[in-house]
């Protein structure tokens, strides 16, 4: 299976739209949003069937026994992440713990435990299609470890499937990272903007570290005429494949507003995308 | 009257206007600070170009093992939650990218063959522009948690008089939360579409779940239809104010430039904004202290 990865470092450049597009152009059988902090692909891709819905544990949580807690204070003081909290008794603040057990190892008199905890929904719908998503509950952390899993639960049902179409999220940090394992390729998609091309050096300097293989194309890129032209350069400085740009159309917030695909639409962002498509693929079975 | 206030602005949805909202709402108060939590793509630094910049590193602590007192009982390892730690032929390995710091390796080898050391994830930087003090965060490419220094920039940022703004990252997990922890109140960022409205909802539930007072601005309004409005509208959701969608101010955005030094009519909207803000924020300190 080849995987293509679509990512952005700058939020709100495109990602979804263009990750829907190509779901829809290459007909992929296989797809998944690895953006799990704030999922958005199940919106636009209409589906009748109900999925299969798991709970995601995250990394554990202490929990203190107020009736063994002898109130030393050795946990409070031994949390790196300030998650004890002393108000007449002994508290666990369950946002802030991260679940490294430090204050399970070292209670005395064994009043802390270390118990599961869910950190979000793990959702998979197959029936010809395998479609992988996921929502972080809010305020969690463990991001990446949920990523890893909309991944491999897209990979056993889909294993057979030449194609499979991940949408990432934005950023550089953990989710990201994760999402870039084990992936074939990375489309960038970015925005003819200053803090569009800040993003997208920080997101190829990532990707290079990683080694994975990357491409960039420009959304939108009639905004800004003399910043398409620095992308193009950069992308030309740096050996970087630079695939294709799409115009600003209104068509496209239209179609996603009524949870349809540009692609369905006779438009000139859609039959950018097209383009944008057609050399990817190229680049990616090379 | 001196105010004194913290606001957090943030969005759910990447790309909706925080870092445009905070930018011009920090450059229109006096006396304003505005820091840029969203260390893994901080953008607020290129609009303000501040100067007189100090820069300082933000470090983690990170496992050292002295080899040589290792008795190799694996105490430390089958404790690491994280897996940055194996034991390899022989030997200790530590994997700095997956340690959290917390320090339980340290505490509990029986051998006090572990010691910490600093590692650098990032930096920090401040400096000013005209009126604004800016305070900006920067993880390390290649990094993969982005917390500590949002930490450390919210400590620095938490002792200036006037209003501080606080362009939060995208999203409602751990950095999102982590930087709203010290707000008084938040500003929802919203775009018109139905990708804006799922992830509003989103932090909209956040700050409920953190007990933030809070509104919304209504940013790319044109005369289509307005989803983003609708929820704010079923749900009672107080809304600041709109920006309209304006080819020119998104001009003059994407080159990195900020509307309110540039055009009068900017400064006069993000003017309307800010009163409508202060007068929001006060009321809630009376409504609710």
């Amino acid at each position: 299976m080849k995987q293509l990865l679509i990512l952005s470092g700058k939020g709100g450049t495109g990602k979804t739209t263009v990750a829907g597009a190509f779901i829809k152009l290459s007909n992929a059988k296989a797809f998944a949003d690895c953006d799990v902090d704030a999922p958005n692909l199940h919106l636009i891709m209409e589906r009748s069937d109900v999925p299969n819905k798991k709970d995601y544990f995250g990394l554990q949580k202490a929990e203190i026994n107020t009736e063994l807690c002898i109130k030393c204070d050795n946990c409070r003081k031994n949390c790196r992440f300030d998650a004890i909290e002393y108000d007449e008794e002994y508290k666990v603040n369950p946002f802030a713990c991260e679940g490294c057990g430090v204050c399970e190892a070292i209670c005395p008199n064994a009043a802390i435990t270390m118990n599961p905890s869910v950190a979000g929904d793990l959702m998979l719908y197959k029936n010809e299609i395998v479609f992988s998503t996921a929502q972080l509950k809010i305020g969690s952390g463990t991001s990446g470890k949920l990523v890893t899993e909309v991944k491999k639960q897209m990979k056993e049902f889909a294993y057979e499937e030449e194609l499979a179409i991940i949408d990432g999220s934005p950023g550089i940090g953990c989710p990201v990272i994760a999402s870039m394992s084990g992936v074939d390729m990375v489309l960038i998609v970015t925005e003819p903007s200053v803090s569009g091309i800040s993003d997208l050096e920080r997101i190829i300097n990532t990707a290079k570290i990683f080694g994975v293989k990357t491409a960039v194309c420009i959304n939108k890129h009639d905004a800004n005429a003399s910043n398409t032209i620095k992308i193009i350069d950069y992308c030309k400085n740096n050996n970087i494949a630079f695939t294709g740009t799409i115009p600003y159309d209104p068509n496209v917030l239209r179609a996603v507003n009524l949870g349809e695909n540009i692609i369905d639409y006779d438009t000139v962002a859609g039959h950018s995308i097209k383009t944008v498509f057609d050399n990817t693929i190229k680049i990616l079975f090379d | 009257m001196v105010v004194k206030m913290k606001i957090a602005v943030l969005s759910g949805k990447g790309g909706t206007g925080k870092t445009l909202v905070s930018v011009n709402l920090a450059s229109t108060a006096k006396d304003a600070t505005y820091i840029d939590c969203d260390v893994e793509e901080p953008n607020g630094h290129l609009f303000f170009k501040p100067k007189q910049i100090i820069e300082e590193q933000v470090t983690v602590s990170v496992p050292q093992i002295e080899q040589g007192l290792c008795s190799g009982c694996r105490k430390c390892v089958e404790f690491c939650k994280f897996n940055a730690l194996a034991y390899v032929k022989d030997k200790v390995m530590v994997f700095n990218e997956v340690c959290h710091s917390c320090g339980g390796c340290k505490i509990l080898c029986p051998n006090h063959a572990i010691s910490e050391i600093k590692k650098s994830i990032g930096a920090l930087q401040s400096g000013t522009s005209e009126n604004v003090k800016v305070i900006s965060g920067f993880l390390n490419v290649g990094e993969v948690s982005g917390v500590p220094i949002i930490k450390k920039i919210l400590e620095k940022g938490c002792s200036t008089n006037g209003i501080t703004f606080i362009d939060c990252p995208p999203g409602s997990a751990c950095t999102a939360m982590e930087s709203i922890s010290d707000a008084d109140y938040c500003i929802l960022v919203a775009e018109p579409t139905i990708f804006g409205v799922h992830n509003l909802n989103m932090v909209y539930e956040l700050v409920k779940l953190f007990n933030k007072p809070f509104g919304v601005i209504l940013n790319k309004c044109s005369k289509e239809e307005n989803p983003a409005q609708e929820f704010c509208i079923n749900r009672n959701i107080k809304i600041l104010g709109t920006i309209p969608f304006d080819k020119e101010l998104g001009t003059i955005n994407s080159n990195g430039l900020i509307a309110v030094r540039e055009n009068e009519k900017y400064r006069e909207l993000f003017n309307e904004l800010l009163d409508n803000l202060i007068k929001e924020v006060q009321h809630e300190t009376v409504v609710n202290p």
